[in-house]
């Protein structure tokens, strides 16, 4: 039995965070949840902080499950995920994009996964007011973060047998700063000569996103413009009428069973979901179908049962 | 150059009358400050130079680039010289390979003497010191060049996964993330400045709004990301905010830049017109450029108060095809019609673009990009061909 913090979050988190706990338990996963709330909470010296029994779990637990966090934009405090971040040092943001079979888009055979940068770049949370009316936000590179993140992207690709890592930069723009990324990136990858490593400038991947959708590549981001950004939403206008859909983070919980080494839990579910969606009997409202998310949740539980 | 300029600058000092007389013509010396001081003295009633226009020709700069620049700016001139418009071109080359600034000053201040410019996209080479900043990114500030539009529209005669485009993004040009201020603070810490200001922000943002207006647009949607860059993003937000209560006509939304691409991919249809600071407006039209056809399809503009530079949209050099005559010459030649707008030229720009479209839409001849096995030059005969067939007056082939 292992813990995992569950933090359901806002909007239509604690729904799916539900839904995904249902599934786990038909599929006999031995986790035990630990569900905390994460506000954000002003310290002593004016330091924003999360709840430390929030925190005590994560230490322990050092595995976390999160539903959507939001953050009003004018709230006074920094960023909740940003929060969450700096405080448990997530320096890898990693987002596999796969085209899901039985659910069609304009864009076919999408097999990517995005590697951010999660702790510095544009969103450091640095900003002052120079004069009044001119503001100045700083967008902070180290050698340290930068080769660290690219030792993760190839140590990632070649664990799972991928093909290339494509790092993604303006460093016609920003000479030094994504100038001192590319270089790490560079030197990393001379380490690694087993997958091949391009470099690509950050409009061209725009360009062919959106042209073409790319093959089977791995991306590394500079932080700041990360791709896709399916698992972010809150959604409030849906938030507690049962029809949200629980995919995104019941695939994300599925990566953390992989993370753990319960392999076979993790296929299992993953097939379920899979099945459920391609089978498109039984789909939320976003998908293209009319069933709740109650539904959904029951129908995958019920296909899980049976491959056991 | 250089001792000329010296010259000038310090002959500016000495005696300011002198140096009135020669505002336009001052050679940057003083960096981004240079173009506030130009702005101060022109504010105080100075007249604004008049476009380069004798014996009823304009002369318009042309600044042939790296890449597929020059070639599709041959066929341009092709096509002019066809058509017999009014326009005669000074060419200044800017060589990417030279670390001093004299090549892109000479262009400049051709851009100042004429008014108006079409351009190729200068390579940025990573080979160089830091120093060396983005040619493209010089020329855009010192002219101050604040606003870069681009129309993304769905062509009838374009396979694209999306159909029924039709948005306006206006992306503020000379500021943002694009301030080129970096420092290593400490070894191996790298600061890069992003720069917000309030003059700019409500600048672009009325520019968005007139615009909006002028071409009868229902909607502005201001694109940031204020949940994280909350002074920065805000204070671009707070200004298209001040600006939309003086356009109570036009509806003004605003979406953070994650959700925009996203929405972007799956309902570009929801669009209208898109204000935005600068490295966001270097995201999103890409992306739309994408959407409707790709880097070979669009044409760009940068306006400044004085002076209007276009170019394609997505600013892309194309040195994989370079000199194949592969190359799409739609943007580059779109990109010249906007430009004789721009000089009042609508009865040669008319002819020209309507060419344009009739060999992309109904004789279907498309190059590689777009799927076709139609070479450059193949393409631009074509249009040529149309021109001529709709019994303007043309010189011969």
């Amino acid at each position: 039995m292992q813990t995992v913090t569950l933090i359901p979050g806002d909007g239509i988190g604690p729904e799916i965070s539900a839904a995904v706990v249902k599934i786990f338990d038909a599929a006999k996963a031995p986790i035990r949840w630990e569900e905390r709330n994460v506000t954000a909470i002003k310290g002593p010296g004016g330091r924003w902080t999360i709840p430390p029994d929030a925190k005590e779990s994560m230490d322990l637990s050092k595995i976390g499950l999160k539903g959507p966090l939001k953050t009003p934009i004018a709230a006074g405090h920094p960023s909740m995920n940003l929060l969450l971040r700096k405080t448990f040092d997530l320096y890898a943001n990693v987002r596999p994009c796969v085209s899901i079979e039985g659910y069609r888009t304009p864009y076919t055979d999408v097999d990517l996964v995005t590697i951010r940068e999660n702790t510095e770049g544009e969103y450091s949370g640095i900003e002052h007011v120079i004069v009044d009316g001119v503001v100045q936000s700083i967008k902070l590179i180290t050698e340290n973060a930068s080769r660290r993140i690219a030792e993760y992207a190839f140590e990632y690709a070649r664990n799972n047998q991928r093909s290339s890592v494509t790092a993604v930069h303006k460093a016609n723009i920003m000479r030094m700063s994504d100038g001192l990324f590319l270089r790490k990136c560079r030197e990393v990858a001379e380490n690694y000569k087993d997958v091949k490593f391009t470099e690509m400038y950050l409009d061209t991947v725009c360009l062919n996103v959106s042209v073409a959708g790319l093959g089977s590549d791995r991306l590394v981001l500079t932080a700041g413009l990360g791709s896709d950004h399916r698992v972010h939403g809150t959604a409030p206008d849906i938030a507690g009428m049962d029809l949200a859909n629980p995919t995104a983070l019941l695939l994300s919980a599925v990566m953390m069973l992989r993370h753990m080494g319960l392999h076979g839990h993790a296929a299992r579910i993953q097939t379920a979901c899979f099945d459920t969606i391609r089978e498109k009997k039984v789909l939320t409202k976003d998908l293209g179908g009319s069933s709740k998310c109650s539904e959904f949740t029951a129908e995958i539980c019920r296909r899980v049962q049976d491959l056991d | 150059m250089a001792a000329h300029s010296a010259v000038l600058s310090v002959s500016k000092i000495i005696n300011p009358l002198w140096g009135r007389h020669l505002k336009g013509k001052t050679v940057k010396v003083f960096g981004t400050t240079l173009a506030i001081h130009r702005n101060k003295a022109s504010h105080a009633g100075d007249n604004i130079p008049l476009p380069a226009k004798y014996g009823g020709r304009h002369t318009v700069t042309l600044i042939p680039g790296d890449g597929i620049g020059p070639e599709l700016l041959s066929h341009v001139k092709e096509v002019f010289r066809y058509s017999c418009v009014p326009v005669d071109f000074e060419v200044v080359h800017v060589n990417s390979a030279m670390e001093a600034e004299d090549d892109i000053n000479n262009a400049i201040t051709a851009i100042r003497r004429n008014g108006v410019a079409l351009k190729g996209n200068i390579e940025t080479k990573h080979t160089m010191p830091p120093s060396v900043k983005s040619r493209n990114n010089l020329l855009r500030t010192s002219l101050d060049l604040y606003a870069n539009v681009m129309h993304c529209q769905s062509l009838p005669g374009v396979q694209t996964r999306h159909k029924n485009i039709d948005i306006l993004i206006v992306r503020e040009n000379t500021e943002g993330e694009y301030s080129s201020l970096e420092h290593e603070s400490a070894s191996g810490v790298v600061e890069c400045l992003k720069i917000i200001t309030r003059t700019n922000s409500l600048r672009i943002a009325e520019y968005a709004f007139q615009l909006a207006r002028e071409k009868g647009r229902r909607r502005v949607t201001a694109v940031h990301k204020a949940n994280i860059m909350k002074l920065g993003d805000g204070l671009f937000l707070q200004c298209c905010r001040e600006v939309a209560s003086g356009y109570p006509d036009i509806t003004f939304d605003s979406m953070i830049v994650d959700n925009t691409t996203m929405q972007l991919v799956s309902k570009p249809q929801q669009f209208d017109v898109m204000v935005m600071p600068n490295l966001y407006g270097n995201v999103v039209s890409n992306v739309c450029a994408g959407l409707v056809g790709g880097p070979g399809l669009v044409p760009g503009a940068n306006y400044g108060r004085d002076y209007a530079v276009f170019e394609t949209a997505t600013r892309n050099t194309g040195k994989s095809i370079a000199g194949k005559n592969i190359a799409n010459p739609t943007a580059m030649l779109l990109a010249s019609c906007m430009m004789l707008d721009h000089l009042k030229l609508y009865d040669h720009a008319t002819p020209i673009r309507n060419a344009v479209f009739t060999t992309m839409n109904e004789t279907r001849l498309h190059t590689a990009d777009l799927g076709g096995q139609g070479t450059t030059s193949e393409v631009v005969q074509s249009i040529m061909r149309v021109i001529q067939s709709k019994g303007q007056l043309t010189s011969e082939m």
